[in-house]
């Protein structure tokens, strides 16, 4: 209920400011920084998906757009400056001459980055946007009070995943883990989740063979799979996809993949077509002439979310916004069918989680039947208890 | 049954038909099948689906002319509006629509419609006599929601990303005043002789009034279905039963008819429909109310008085649009 009273006081305060027939607001300028601290890719086998030069730039450009659109009505305007620093290149420099511009930023960079930005002095009082890292750890102990996240945490994604093999009653797991440290990253997540939801992970294996899989996975799948315990779905950790795209019918067992292949958790996805999201792909498709990938849809989310601030309280500055975006009077619609908010105790923004196919929307997470007392969206990732993130509510 | 069935035993029928029961031909219900391509008729009286009418593709927004000899449909991925012969369920032609049209409004002077063009952020202007395109006018982002004054003077564009509710002046042909409203405008109405509008706001799940002379927002009326999530409770299509004493709201995903009263603005019932229920139209007395409820892709029929559903009726996949068709 409080939610909705508030939503009405802010309402009230546009009002009185539009009653002339022409809306004339205070002008507000809101200048943004989509930030890159571009990592060196890894060497994968196929080339058959590879990662587009403008990754979550374009998703940064459309909500820019969006966000344009709508203060054309209101006298607000919105820039967006592109920083992209080389993974040699040393970012502190340049976050610092971005925070010198203005406030906000959007950040595609790996965790030790986002932390070595959020920890400037320049950045204190700032507000940073993580639309890159499912890191749970920056949800959790590492979290910064000046660093929201709009990609969802590994947690979430793991959450949704479990949620869906525990209502098909796919109780028991087995786990094929790759080498890389995001691998490690991920098959943790889904450990931890796996008994969140109270299900058997009977087996796991690493992957380590170096043979080209494009040619040898019929060979080598089977027998690399033939000695792992009874399971009803096989997951698979390979963040990368170097290797998770050739498991899949060439499993001992005929059992149905899931995590980095197969059935997916994801951010975003062009599957999703439902709740107006096939407007989102075709205006985004107008502009980047590509899929729209979670990448792109977390710095989207990003811009927008602050666009939606700026719109409801007519302000520009960081602690009326963040203030704003923390309430429960902010909500954003993003195109899966509920509103989405950010959590007050970590800064994640809730969202629905689908789980996607490469053909289609299998599910959407939070599944029928999980409840929680706020909402169940919070059934996914760290919930207030769990998360043991305490500095947001030091503000 | 089969989309080709229907019209094979339409077809075998006919001639009998005509002979005995033309007299009794009876008031029909238009609805349009986004992911059939269709048009489903339901005739009142029987409550049965009596014809199946191939579209454009993504049929979305219906309406009839003042006279009811052509039906304006809403052709989204064909990016036209079809203008249809609803006797004979012929094609006349097309009209310049702008692209991916969704929802559109047919002025008082029965003349030009006003058209939502939801990929390009543009009001598309329609002569329908000259078949020409008068104007297009700048809004915000994804319109949708289409309502015109009674007086013909205001026209009405919602913007579900922008989330505002743009006055047309329709003389001008231009904007003249942009009000905000909760995330995702779906539906505009004017109501009691044009001196309110209405807005549904699907995710901000409220229904925004606005005094129509001064633009200001007079009221804003929320809903609350017991057992179900408010996040789920989204308010999309709308209709005022005689004399606009109360609103029949379609809340979406809640699988949800609420009935508010709209001197208190007050939500007095809920009914249980199909499931995400989108539009509806009345019959002749408004003693009925038909719903397309798009993912159970079936019509609820509701008894005003007795605020209860009734019947359901089978139609296409994901039914949309709906209007009313007397008896010709």
């Amino acid at each position: 209920m409080f939610r909705r009273i508030a939503a009405r006081c802010f309402a009230a305060v546009i009002m009185g400011v539009t009653l002339p027939p022409v809306a004339v607001w205070a002008d507000v300028a809101v200048s943004v920084t989509w930030l890159r601290h571009a990592e060196a890719p890894r060497p994968v086998l196929s080339n058959l998906d590879p990662i587009p030069q403008d990754r979550g730039r374009a998703g940064a450009e459309l909500a820019l757009r969006d966000n344009q659109t709508t203060g054309r009505f209101l006298g607000q305007t919105y820039e967006l400056t592109v920083v992209e620093v080389a993974p040699d290149d040393d970012l502190l420099p340049a976050a610092r001459a971005a925070l010198a511009q203005s406030p906000y930023l959007v950040l595609d960079a790996p965790t030790a980055s986002q932390l070595s930005i959020a920890d400037l002095a320049e950045a204190q009082g700032a507000i940073l946007f993580n639309a890159s890292s499912g890191d749970t750890a920056l949800r959790a102990d590492s979290c910064r009070a000046n660093l929201l996240h709009t990609m969802p945490s590994d947690a979430m994604k793991a959450d949704a995943l479990m949620q869906f093999a525990r209502k098909k009653r796919w109780e028991n797991l087995a786990l094929i883990e790759g080498a890389a440290p995001q691998d490690a990253a991920w098959s943790q997540a889904l450990r931890a989740s796996a008994a969140k939801f109270g299900m058997s992970l009977k087996g796991e294996k690493q992957w380590l063979f170096d043979a080209d899989m494009r040619r040898n996975a019929a060979q080598e799948v089977p027998l690399f799979t033939q000695d792992l315990p009874k399971h009803d779905l096989l997951l698979i950790s390979d963040v990368a996809n170097d290797f998770a795209r050739y498991i899949a019918y060439n499993t001992w067992e005929p059992r149905p993949v899931a995590g980095s292949e197969g059935l997916m958790p994801v951010a975003w996805a062009p599957v999703v077509e439902q709740w107006g999201a096939a407007q989102l792909h075709s205006r985004f498709h107008d502009l980047a002439g590509r899929d729209m990938t979670p990448h792109d849809y977390a710095a989207w989310a990003a811009i927008r979310a602050l666009g939606e601030a700026v719109t409801r309280t007519n302000a520009g500055d960081a602690d009326t916004l963040r203030a704003f975006l923390l309430s429960d009077a902010f909500e954003l619609a993003g195109f899966k069918g509920r509103p989405l908010s950010f959590r007050p105790w970590n800064g994640q923004l809730r969202q629905p989680i689908p789980l996607v196919t490469r053909a289609a929307l299998v599910a959407q997470a939070p599944l029928e039947g999980y409840l929680h007392a706020r909402t169940e969206l919070d059934t996914l990732g760290l919930d207030q208890p769990e998360s043991g993130c305490t500095r947001f509510e030091q503000e | 049954m089969t989309r080709f069935d229907l019209r094979t035993l339409a077809f075998l029928a006919a001639p009998a038909l005509a002979v005995s029961l033309s007299p009794v031909a009876a008031d029909e219900l238009w609805v349009t099948n986004e992911k059939d391509d269709t048009i489903s008729v339901i005739d009142i009286e029987t409550m049965e689906v009596t014809r199946t009418i191939d579209t454009g593709e993504r049929p979305r927004g219906i309406t009839f002319s003042k006279d009811y000899s052509v039906v304006y449909i809403c052709a989204s991925d064909s990016d036209t509006v079809q203008v249809m012969d609803p006797a004979t369920g012929k094609i006349l032609h097309d009209l310049p629509s702008g692209e991916d049209p969704e929802q559109f409004v047919l002025h008082p002077d029965d003349r030009h419609l006003y058209i939502a063009n939801e990929d390009d952020a543009i009001t598309t202007v329609v002569d329908t006599q000259t078949r020409s395109v008068v104007a297009q006018i700048d809004v915000g982002i994804e319109p949708e929601g289409m309502a015109v004054s009674p007086d013909g003077k205001i026209v009405i564009t919602t913007s579900e990303t922008t989330n505002m509710a743009h006055w047309i002046d329709t003389e001008k042909q231009e904007l003249f005043a942009n009000t905000l409203v909760d995330s995702r405008p779906r539906h505009a109405e004017f109501v009691k002789d044009g001196t309110e509008l209405w807005v549904s706001a699907e995710i901000g799940g409220t229904i925004t009034v606005f005094d129509v002379a001064t633009q200001a927002e007079k009221a804003k009326i929320e809903f609350e279905v017991q057992g179900v999530h408010p996040d789920r409770v989204q308010p999309v299509g709308f209709e005022m039963t005689n004399d606009d004493t109360h609103a029949f709201v379609a809340l979406g995903p809640s699988n949800h008819v609420a009935v508010v009263n709209a001197q208190t603005y007050e939500v007095e019932d809920y009914i249980l429909v199909g499931r995400r229920v989108w539009h509806m139209d009345f019959n002749a007395d408004r003693s009925l109310v038909f719903t397309t409820n798009g993912v159970s892709g079936d019509v609820t029929v509701i008894d005003v008085a007795r605020r209860e559903a009734i019947k359901s009726i089978k139609v296409g996949r994901f039914p949309w649009g709906a209007a009313f068709r007397p008896t010709p």
